[in-house]
């Protein structure tokens, strides 16, 4: 058996050291909103925070996630209130929504590291997660307003 | 000092002025560095060398630019990954979310080694684009190697992230040479004076 940390929450799971982190997530653990895409680390649909870093885990064997922190999609706020997720909802940002729980992931690591991204900081950041609809401007705008709303939160609680 | 002192002092002061200007120093990278030394048979070693590390299994890592290169035509990696300041990448787009401590099996995945990343933004190493004269004087000048002396050199040639350059997975072609071949000359050159090859090699 081997142990895993999801979401703040304790895992033993009957599978392969080698099995990917996505499999696990989706079919052992039923955490589904992390998508499939491409399987091989070139679409980003399936990122998932490990320790912080935004992993891809359709690529990512479980043997690395022991012992670290895994958060999905499904752990990112305990109340979908994230400034991101407020942020896409306000924006209406999805359209066919297959590849936005890869998008935000990688947004939320960039917003632990700029307060206040550029379009550029943007761009570097998420040219990993491709949206075959073409949401890219919205995705954009999105973020921004979410680093807005992160400061008005942060200065909230000063 | 008596009359004749100083004309012994002059003439020798002459003579090691005379040999140092009768050195050819231009293609010399590194004085001293073994006991015996043969640039002839240190610059046949680098034309090995340098074919190894221009190729698309070395270079890729060692871009002219601030993105890597991908595959055995050198292109420019897909989805664009910056070097950031630690080599390691930038923000979601860090080397190890896609490259893993080993290879991902199949064609067109991610090559994978615990260390995976590109020369840092204050020392980009670059192999793109060197002439083998560039190449030579950049690898043996701690100010452009990574601060490495001549000791750390040879133990690079078997650093993990090197090797890995001849065990990277499906659809890539290997380097020319041999891992063994590679390390013979690269020790070759560099014990035998670290020369580099005339600016007129290309």
């Amino acid at each position: 058996m081997i142990k895993l940390n999801i979401n703040k929450k304790t895992y033993s799971l009957d599978a392969s050291p080698d099995t990917p982190l996505l499999w696990v997530l989706r079919d052992h653990v039923g955490l589904v909103g992390t998508k499939y895409g491409c399987g091989v680390a070139q679409c980003g649909a399936c990122v998932v925070h490990l320790n912080g870093e935004a992993v891809r885990s359709c690529v990512t064997k479980i043997s690395r996630a022991i012992g670290k922190e895994v958060v999905t999609i499904e752990g990112l706020s305990e109340t979908n209130n994230h400034p991101l997720q407020k942020a896409w909802l306000e924006l209406d940002v999805s359209q066919c929504g297959y590849c936005q729980a890869g998008q935000i992931m990688s947004a939320a690591v960039l917003l632990t590291v700029k307060k206040k991204p550029t379009d550029q900081d943007i761009d570097d950041a998420l040219a990993g997660n491709i949206c075959r609809c073409g949401t890219y401007l919205r995705i954009r705008e999105a973020i921004h307003l979410a680093a807005d709303m992160q400061g008005r939160r942060s200065q909230a609680n000063e | 000092m008596n009359k004749a002192s100083l004309v012994v002092f002059g003439s020798l002061m002459m003579m090691v002025a005379f040999m140092a200007f009768s050195l050819d120093t231009s293609k010399k990278v590194t004085p001293a560095v073994a006991a015996k030394k043969d640039s002839v048979a240190s610059v046949e070693a680098f034309k090995k060398v340098y074919a190894v590390l221009m190729s698309p299994r070395c270079m890729n890592c060692h871009p002219s630019g601030d993105v890597p290169l991908q595959g055995d035509d050198s292109h420019l990696h897909t989805m664009l990954p910056k070097r950031g300041i630690d080599g390691k990448g930038v923000f979601a787009m860090k080397c190890s979310n896609c490259h893993q401590e080993t290879n991902t099996p199949g064609l067109h995945t991610p090559p994978g080694s615990p260390n995976w990343h590109l020369p840092p933004a204050d020392m980009k190493m670059v192999f793109q684009g060197r002439t083998p004269h560039e190449l030579a004087k950049q690898l043996v000048n701690p100010d452009s190697n990574g601060h490495k002396n001549m000791k750390d050199l040879i133990k690079h040639a078997d650093d993990e992230l090197v090797k890995v350059g001849w065990e990277m997975g499906e659809g890539r072609t290997p380097p020319p040479i041999s891992h063994a071949a590679f390390k013979k000359a690269w020790i070759t050159w560099l014990k035998n004076g670290a020369y580099a090859p005339s600016p007129k090699t290309i």
